[in-house]
């Protein structure tokens, strides 16, 4: 079994495809939906949660990008701006997940991407726009 | 044995001095002992990196053909309101100021994309500014307009002149609300989801230092990079708080104004900040140095997150409304395991004031120090103490229909 997070972009003439059925019906994938967003006549977005068979899951990929939607991993999604933090810590209280953690010793905010669900409570709780959202 | 600071700068000159930092010399006393840590070291860096809201900058511009008085019109840089109430072509640039255009929270929380903490870090990261002025014309002063292009390098003057900054403690913010709220301290959760707080700890300046017998106005200091100096106490300087038996105060107490030269600055050190649904500030680097003159002031450096104590304060209901009462007591090693309690409720905490960036601020200044390129000063008079009397008090509104 696997459980993979991604985001998907739909270009706008497959926005009103039922993409997620089809992964569902055909590839027998479980999803859960972490995030979406349609801009009619211009493209939509989903950041979805799979899981399902290793092979089951391949399959249903081959088939997103195949159709014409772009897959990327979801961990490039929310990406800190090394330069711009300040280590401050505001935002670690805020992280559902527990992605942003203090280093007990450095005392610097560390970033674990992989814990990330792209939820973006950090983006605006930055106060330096260290955190940024990258499509 | 007691040393002057005539005598630590000589050795500085000499390239002799023992400096450390206020994390360092926790160790040192606690190894040496107290009587030994204050004969071998002379001088113990403290640091903060923090957002001060009372910061700013003033700014000769230099003077235009035909000339303007800009003096009692109106002036922007990058589109933010300047103070435009002295002479000619000096204008004072606040940290918290916003665009006339800005939405503010009419879109709510309120974005609060770019003000005037924004216009300072990139006058200091060099980058030419849009100034915008305009003026009623004058038989002296003609001009009624002018719109150009500025650079810090081509300014007359560009001086940093903070009116509160560096407070000696300061509260930690929760919410005991059952909505989200925003705070100069960051976002608030409701019922109590989590607790943030402000200070550098034991490496703050004035915790360092808490009956301010070392730092006084004219104490030289790291300012956004530069050199700088204390230029007087700060606003709402508030020296009688109550104190534990260390000295250290237990809510936030005293605080000084800085003044430095802005062209000498880094914008590493200087960073316009945003608070979501608040408005904006600066994020200013702070390092003041402490003479060892005797065992008491090394007594002083040598204080731990452990033994320094602030307030618990809800910013739903307390805050707002002035009223004072804390919720309870705690200290910054607790603050900064990570996890505090508060009503018997697990709350997790975040920091406001960068401890990392404060190290390397103190690291920085104790390299200054050692190298030679950095001599200390006698205060030319001291801050109001505890002794003084000196208080912060409310405003008493008075009725203007009387």
């Amino acid at each position: 079994m696997v459980s993979k997070k991604i985001v998907l972009h739909f270009p706008n003439k497959l926005v009103d495809q039922p993409i997620v059925y089809k992964l569902v019906k055909d590839y027998n994938l479980k999803f859960n939906i972490l995030k979406a967003s349609i801009t009619p006549k211009e493209e939509g977005l989903l950041v979805l949660e799979l899981n399902g068979e290793e092979k089951d899951y391949k399959q249903g990929v081959n088939y997103l990008k195949e159709s014409g939607v772009k897959v990327q991993p979801l961990s490039r999604d929310v990406v800190r701006n090394e330069a711009k933090c300040t280590h401050c810590g505001v935002c670690v209280p805020i992280c559902p997940t527990a992605a942003l953690v203090v280093d007990p010793l450095t005392r610097k905010v560390n970033f674990y991407n992989d814990k990330c669900i792209a939820c973006e409570l950090c983006i605006k709780a930055c106060p330096v726009r260290a955190m940024e959202v990258h499509f | 044995m007691a040393k002057t600071i005539k005598e630590i700068n000589e050795k500085i000159k000499k390239g002799k001095a023992v400096v450390v930092t206020a994390e360092e010399i926790i160790d040192i006393v606690d190894k040496k002992g107290l009587a030994k840590a204050a004969e071998e070291v002379d001088v113990v860096t403290t640091a903060t990196f923090g957002p001060m809201c009372s910061s700013g900058a003033y700014i000769n511009v230099g003077h235009t053909k035909p000339k303007i008085k800009i003096g009692g019109g109106k002036a922007t840089l990058n589109d933010v309101p300047v103070y435009a109430g002295f002479a000619a072509v000096d204008i004072y640039l606040g940290a918290t100021a916003l665009p006339d255009e800005d939405p503010r929270n009419k879109l709510y929380p309120g974005d609060f994309e770019y003000g005037g903490g924004h216009v300072i870090e990139d006058l200091v990261a060099g980058k030419d500014v849009k100034l915008v002025a305009s003026a009623y014309g004058t038989d002296c002063y003609p001009r009624k307009k002018l719109e150009t292009w500025v650079n810090i390098k081509d300014l007359n003057e560009a001086v940093l002149f903070n009116p509160r900054n560096v407070y000696q403690n300061y509260n930690v913010a929760v919410n005991l609300s059952d909505r989200v709220i925003y705070t100069y301290m960051g976002t608030l959760k409701p019922h109590l989801g989590n607790a943030n707080y402000c200070s550098a700890g034991q490496l703050s300046p004035l915790l360092n230092d808490p009956y301010y017998k070392t730092i006084g106005i004219g104490t030289r200091i790291f300012l956004g990079g530069g050199i700088g100096y204390v230029a007087w106490h700060g606003t709402q300087h508030n020296p009688t708080v109550k104190r534990k038996e260390s000295g250290v105060t237990q809510a936030p107490a005293g605080t000084l104004a800085v003044i430095g030269d802005l062209k000498q600055m880094k914008p590493e050190w200087l960073r316009g900040a945003t608070f979501h649904g608040y408005g904006v500030t600066l994020t200013v680097g702070i390092g003041i140095p402490i003479p060892i003159l005797n065992e008491q002031i090394c007594k002083y450096t040598a204080i731990k997150d452990e033994d320094i104590w602030t307030q618990i304060i809800d910013y739903s209901e307390n805050y707002p409304q002035g009223k004072g009462s804390s919720l309870g007591e705690v200290n910054y090693a607790q603050l900064k395991s990570g996890h505090i309690k508060v009503q018997d409720k697990d709350v997790p905490t975040g920091g406001i004031s960068s401890y990392s960036k404060a190290v390397e601020i103190a690291n920085t200044l104790k390299t200054w120090i050692k190298k030679g390129d950095f001599l200390l000063t006698e205060p030319v008079a001291s801050l109001p103490g505890e002794e003084s009397g000196y208080t912060f008090k409310p405003l008493k509104e008075r009725p203007l229909d009387k």
